[in-house]
C-alpha cells in the first residue's frame, strides 16, 4: 500500500545522511515495528511517511514515497490527511480543541466530512477505543493512557488506511500501555488498518508486530534499514528486548517472541541454571534511615494525592517508585524534596521536616531531578551551567568550588563536549547534566522522576549502572552511601537497578518491600525473565553470569 | 423542564449590544441604572462555571473606574457650571498656546452630577459588553465565524487555549527551579527571571512547532476545490467591499461628500463584501461538528435585546429631556422607556439553565493545575493486570 524508494535524507548538504536508500513497503493490516537506537532516524522516517519531514525540520529529503503507486512526496501532510493518520510522541501537545469530542471531529472538519457521518464515526470511534465516558472531558484532565487513546481517536475518524505511530507506548504504566496495544491490534485485525509505529520498549511492542524494520543495525552502512521477521532480524539488532537476550544467552533459535514461547523452551534451562541466585539485602549496619515516613499525607488543589504513605529510604540503597499515571509518584517525590508539606502524619528527612527547611538547605539534604530536566536548564551551555551549579554550592559550603559539577558529569557521562547547548544534548545526556547540577549541592537523597523517559536499552543500562555507583558513593573518593528513590514506568529498568520496591496506588503504598518479592506478588510489574523463569530471577545479567560459571564460559544450552 | 444547554453565543452578543446601544442614547440615570441591574440579573442567573463567567466583576470594576476618572478631570479641568459650590480650587491658567484651557477652579454640585451622568453612561455601555463576554462561550463565537473566516477562528481558539498551558508551565518551571540555587548579585533578581523564562519559553516554542505539525497532519489548511477564476472573483469581491465601504463610512461622515457615495456606496460596499465571503466560503471544503443551532430561545434572546434598543430609541427620540436629563432637577422617565428597558431581562426567563461542572454529563474533575505535565487519573477499578 505505502511504499518508500530510495528515502534518503539528511539535514544539511554534507552532513552525514540520517537516512540513506531505505526501501520499505508496508501492506494494508500489517502492523510495522520500527526500532533502532536513540537518534538514528526512526521519528525522521515517520514524518517521511506523514509527510510532516521535510516541512517541520528542514534538511534535504530524496527518493520517492508511493501510495498505493502513485507518488505522494509533493503533497503535503495536510494532502495526505485523509489516507494517513499521525500520532506524535507527545499526543497532549497536538490536541487543536479542548474537549475529548471535539478532538475527534477536528480531522473530519478539515476534510469536509457531512456533519451526520462526523457524528456517527464520533460515536464509533468513542466506542471502538473505549472512551465513551471520556466524551466531555477536557483534554488537559486525562491521563496518559487516555490521552493516546484520543490522539489515536482523533486521526481514525477520518478512517486513515495507514496509521502512523512514534512511540505510543513510551510514557505510559504497564497497564495503560497494554490498553493502548490492545486497541491498536484491534484496529489492525477488525478494520485492517495498516500500522507503523516506532518504540523504545520493544519488549512491550515485539509480541504484535507482523514485520519489523530495524534502524542503524549495521554500522557499515549508517542510514540504511534492515527489514524482516522479528525472530531473525532480533537476532541481531543492537536493540533487543530482554527476552531476546535470554534467548541470546541461551542460544535458542528461532528466538521466542512471547513469553508463553520462551516459557515452554526454558525447562532445559532451568535445569541448568538451578536455584536462582540469592539476594543479600543491602548492608544496612550503622546506618540511619535517611527518610521516614509515616501515615503521610498531602493535599493539592484541595484534593488528597497522598493519603498515608509509610516508607524508609536508606543510604546505599537504591528504590523503585512505581503506580500508574497519577498515582501521586511525583507529589510524593515533592513533598520529600519538601516543597510540599505534608498535611497529616510525620516525613522526616535526614530527622528533620523538610518543609520546614529553608530551599538552600533543602537542596544540600535532597535532590530533585524533576521530570522534565530541561526545567532545571536555562543557561547557553553545558560549561555555564556546570559552573553556575558550582557557584551555588561555593556560597553554600562557604569554600571555593571549581568543576565539581564537571567532574561529576565527565563521570556519569564522558565526552560531552562543554560547549554545546543544553538543547542539543540526547535525552540521556541532559538527564545526567541535570543530575550532576543537583548532585554538586551534595545532597544524601537523591529523587528522579521518570528518567527512563525516551532512553534506549544502551543508555537505561548507562543510567542503571550511573544510579547504583551513586548510591554507593562510588562517584568520589569521599563520596557518602546515598539513599536513591527512582520513579518509572518501566519494570525491566526496575529490575536492572533497583534493590527495593514500593507500590503506590491512589495516594497509598499498596506493596513494598525488596523488588523479588514484590514482583513476586504483583505480576503486573514482572519483569520478562522473571516472567520466563520464575520469580528468582530478575536480569538477564544473572542469567548470563550463572550460565559462564557453569559452562566454563562456554554460554548457550541446548 | 428547561435541559441545561449553553445558549448560542451570537445571540448573547445580540442582546448585549441592544442593551449597550440603549445605554448610548441616554444619560438618564434611572434608565442606566435599570439596565445595569438588568444587565447584572441576568448575568448572575445565566452564566456558567467556566473562566471567562468570572470576568463580569472585572468588567464592574472597569466601570467604577471610568466613572471616577470622568469625576477626577472634570475637577482638573475645571467647568462652567454655575449653582451650588461645592470646594473651590486655585484656577490655574494654561498658556495661550494651550487653547486657554485653565485648571481647577471651581467645582460645583451639577458639575460633579453631569460627570457623574455622563461617566455612568460610559460605564454602563462598557458593563453590557462585559455581560456578553460572561455569557458567550468565546470558543464556540469562534466557531460560529462565517467559514471564509474559519482559519482565523481556529487561531484564535488556539491562542486562547495557549494561556492556561504557559501558566501551568510556568508554574513546573518555577518549582524545578528551586531545585538549584538562586542567582545572587545585583543582577540576580533580573537573572532569576531569564531562568523562569527560558524555560518556560523554550517550551512554547516546541509546544507551538508540535501544535502546527499536529494540525498539519490531520489536515488544517487545506486547499479547497476552487479554481484559478473563483479565487480571482473571491479577491476582486472582497477588495470592491472593502473599498466600497470605506468610501461609504468617509461620505457618511463628511457632510460636504456627494450624497450618492454616503448611503449608497456603503451598501453596495457591504453587499460585495457579503457576497465575497459567501463565495469564500464555498469553496471551503470544511464542515462543523455539532454546530451550534438556533433554536426558539436564542430567537427570544436576540429579540429582547433588539427590542429594548428599538423600544427606547423610539421612546427617546422626541424627549430630549428625558434622554439627557438637565442637572438641576430629578431625572423624569415614561412608562414606554422603562418597559423598553426591562424587556432586557426576559433571558432570565427564557434562556436555558447554564451548564455547569455539576451538570454536564459524565463530566469529569476541571483541569487542576498540578506540577507535573500528567493530569490527574480519577482512580478507576481497572481489570486485573494482563500478561502478554
Amino acid at each position: 500500500m505505502i511504499e518508500l524508494r530510495r528515502i534518503g535524507f539528511s539535514y544539511s548538504d554534507g552532513a552525514t545522511p540520517v537516512l540513506r536508500d531505505v526501501d520499505l513497503s508496508v501492506e494494508d493490516g500489517e502492523l510495522m515495528l520500527l526500532a533502532g537506537p536513540t537518534g538514528v532516524g526512526k521519528s525522521t522516517l515517520l514524518g517521511v511517511i506523514a509527510g510532516l519531514v521535510p516541512t517541520f525540520t528542514g534538511g534535504t529529503l530524496t527518493g520517492d514515497v508511493l501510495l498505493d503507486g502513485s507518488s505522494i512526496i509533493d503533497l503535503p501532510a495536510r494532502e495526505r490527511a485523509q489516507s494517513i493518520g499521525f500520532v506524535g510522541q507527545n499526543p497532549g501537545a497536538w490536541f487543536v480543541t479542548d474537549t475529548v469530542e471535539e478532538e475527534l471531529a477536528f480531522g473530519m472538519e478539515q476534510l469536509g466530512v457531512a456533519p451526520a457521518t462526523m457524528r456517527r464515526r464520533v460515536e464509533e470511534t468513542l466506542d471502538l477505543l473505549g472512551i465513551a465516558d471520556l466524551r466531555d472531558r477536557d483534554l488537559r484532565t486525562l491521563s496518559g493512557g487516555q490521552q493516546q487513546r484520543v490522539g489515536i481517536g482523533a486521526v481514525l475518524t477520518t478512517h486513515p488506511r495507514l496509521l502512523v505511530l512514534d512511540e505510543p507506548t513510551s510514557a505510559l504504566d504497564p497497564t495503560a500501555a497494554e490498553d493502548v496495544l490492545a486497541t491498536l491490534t484491534r484496529l489492525v485485525h477488525d478494520l485492517g488498518v495498516a500500522v507503523v509505529l516506532a518504540e523504545h520498549r520493544l519488549e512491550r511492542v515485539v509480541p504484535f508486530a507482523d514485520r519489523m524494520c530495524v534502524l542503524g543495525a549495521d554500522p557499515a552502512a549508517p542510514g540504511g534499514v534492515r527489514v524482516g521477521e522479528p525472530a531473525d532480524l532480533l537476532l541481531t539488532s543492537p536493540v533487543a528486548p530482554p527476552l531476546v537476550e535470554l534467548g541470546r544467552a541461551a542460544g535458542w533459535n528461532p528466538l521466542p517472541l512471547t513469553v508463553r514461547d520462551a516459557r515452554r523452551r526454558a525447562r532445559p534451562l532451568l535445569d541448568t541454571l538451578g536455584p536462582p541466585p540469592p539476594r543479600e539485602a543491602p548492608e544496612q549496619v550503622n546506618r540511619v534511615p535517611a527518610v521516614v515516613a509515616e501515615r503521610v499525607g498531602v493535599v493539592r488543589d484541595s484534593a488528597a494525592v497522598l493519603t498515608g504513605v509509610d516508607l524508609t529510604l536508606s543510604p546505599g540503597t537504591v528504590t523503585a517508585l512505581m503506580g500508574r499515571n497519577g498515582a501521586g509518584k511525583s507529589t510524593l517525590m515533592w513533598a520529600i524534596q519538601g516543597r510540599l508539606g505534608a498535611s497529616s502524619g510525620r516525613l522526616r528527612v535526614d530527622g528533620g521536616d523538610p518543609h520546614q527547611a529553608r530551599p538552600d538547605e533543602r537542596r544540600t539534604r535532597v535532590g530533585l531531578v524533576p521530570q522534565n530536566p530541561a526545567d532545571l536548564l536555562y543557561l547557553e551551555s553545558v560549561r555555564e551551567e556546570c559552573a553556575a551549579a558550582d557557584a551555588d554550592a561555593a556560597h553554600a559550603r562557604g569554600v571555593p568550588v571549581e568543576g565539581e559539577c564537571a567532574a561529576l558529569l565527565e563521570r556519569l557521562v564522558p565526552d560531552i563536549d562543554p560547549s554545546t547547548h543544553p538543547r542539543d544534548l540526547s535525552e540521556g545526556q541532559r538527564l545526567a547534566l541535570a543530575v550532576a547540577i543537583v548532585l554538586t549541592a551534595r545532597p544524601g537523597i537523591l529523587l528522579l522522576d521518570e528518567p527512563t523517559r525516551g532512553l534506549d536499552y544502551t543508555a537505561k543500562h548507562a543510567l542503571a549502572r550511573m544510579l547504583r555507583d551513586l548510591a554507593a558513593g562510588a562517584d568520589r573518593p569521599d563520596a557518602p552511601a546515598r539513599a536513591v528513590l527512582v520513579a518509572t514506568h518501566d519494570v525491566e529498568f526496575v529490575a536492572g537497578v533497583a534493590d527495593a520496591m514500593l507500590v503506590l496506588a491512589d495516594g497509598e503504598i499498596v506493596s513494598s518491600g525488596p523488588v523479588d518479592q514484590v514482583i513476586a506478588e504483583s505480576p503486573a510489574f514482572a519483569p520478562q525473565v522473571s516472567k520466563v523463569l520464575g520469580t528468582g530471577w530478575l536480569h538477564v545479567d544473572e542469567v548470563t553470569a550463572r550460565l559462564r560459571d557453569r559452562l566454563g564460559g562456554e554460554g548457550g544450552t541446548q | 423542564m428547561r435541559v441545561p444547554r449553553e445558549l448560542h453565543p451570537v445571540a448573547w452578543w445580540v442582546w448585549a449590544i441592544g442593551l449597550a446601544v440603549v445605554a448610548s442614547i441616554t444619560t438618564n440615570p434611572i434608565l442606566l441604572g435599570l439596565l445595569l441591574g438588568v444587565a447584572t440579573l441576568v448575568v448572575l442567573t445565566c452564566r456558567g462555571d467556566q473562566p471567562w463567567s468570572r470576568s463580569f466583576r472585572l468588567y464592574v470594576w472597569i466601570g467604577v473606574l471610568t466613572i471616577v476618572i470622568r469625576i477626577v478631570f472634570r475637577v482638573l479641568l475645571g467647568g462652567d457650571v454655575p449653582g451650588h459650590l461645592l470646594f473651590d480650587l486655585p484656577s490655574i491658567p494654561l498658556p495661550a498656546w494651550a487653547a486657554g484651557i485653565s485648571l481647577f477652579g471651581p467645582f460645583t454640585r451639577e458639575e460633579l452630577v453631569a460627570a457623574f451622568y455622563e461617566g455612568l453612561r460610559l460605564a454602563t455601555v462598557l458593563i453590557c459588553i462585559g455581560a456578553a463576554n460572561a455569557l458567550a462561550n468565546p470558543k464556540r463565537l469562534m466557531k460560529s465565524l462565517p467559514p471564509a473566516l474559519y482559519e482565523i477562528g481556529t487561531t484564535m481558539v488556539v491562542a486562547i487555549t495557549i494561556v492556561p498551558q504557559l501558566v501551568d508551565s510556568a508554574r513546573r518551571v518555577r518549582a524545578a527551579q528551586q531545585l538549584r540555587g538562586a542567582e545572587r548579585g545585583r543582577l540576580g533578581r533580573l537573572r532569576g527571571l531569564r531562568r523562569i523564562l527560558v524555560p518556560v519559553l523554550e517550551d512554547a516554542f516546541e509546544r507551538a512547532l508540535a501544535l502546527a505539525a499536529g494540525m498539519d497532519a490531520r489536515g488544517y489548511g487545506r486547499a479547497g476545490p476552487a479554481t484559478r477564476n473563483q479565487r480571482r472573483l473571491t479577491g476582486a469581491l472582497m477588495l470592491g467591499g472593502l473599498c466600497g465601504i470605506c468610501t461609504g463610512v468617509y461620505a457618511v461622515l463628511d457632510q460636504t461628500a456627494p450624497r450618492l457615495l454616503a448611503g449608497p456606496m456603503l451598501a453596495a460596499g457591504c453587499a460585495a463584501a457579503v457576497l465575497g465571503f459567501v463565495s469564500a466560503g464555498r469553496r471551503v471544503g470544511r464542515t462543523r461538528y455539532r454546530a451550534a443551532r438556533w433554536a426558539w430561545p436564542e430567537y427570544a434572546v436576540a429579540a429582547s435585546g433588539l427590542v429594548a434598543a428599538v423600544t427606547c430609541w423610539i421612546a427617546l427620540a422626541d424627549q430630549p429631556a428625558m434622554a439627557h436629563p438637565g442637572v438641576i432637577g430629578l431625572p423624569s422617565v415614561t412608562l414606554a422607556a422603562v418597559v423598553g428597558v426591562l424587556v432586557g431581562v426576559l433571558p432570565v426567563w427564557v434562556a436555558p439553565p447554564p451548564l455547569t461542572t455539576a451538570n454536564r454529563r459524565g463530566a469529569g474533575p476541571r483541569a487542576d493545575a498540578r506540577l507535573d505535565p500528567k493530569p490527574t487519573e480519577r482512580p478507576t477499578v481497572r481489570q486485573k493486570a494482563r500478561t502478554p
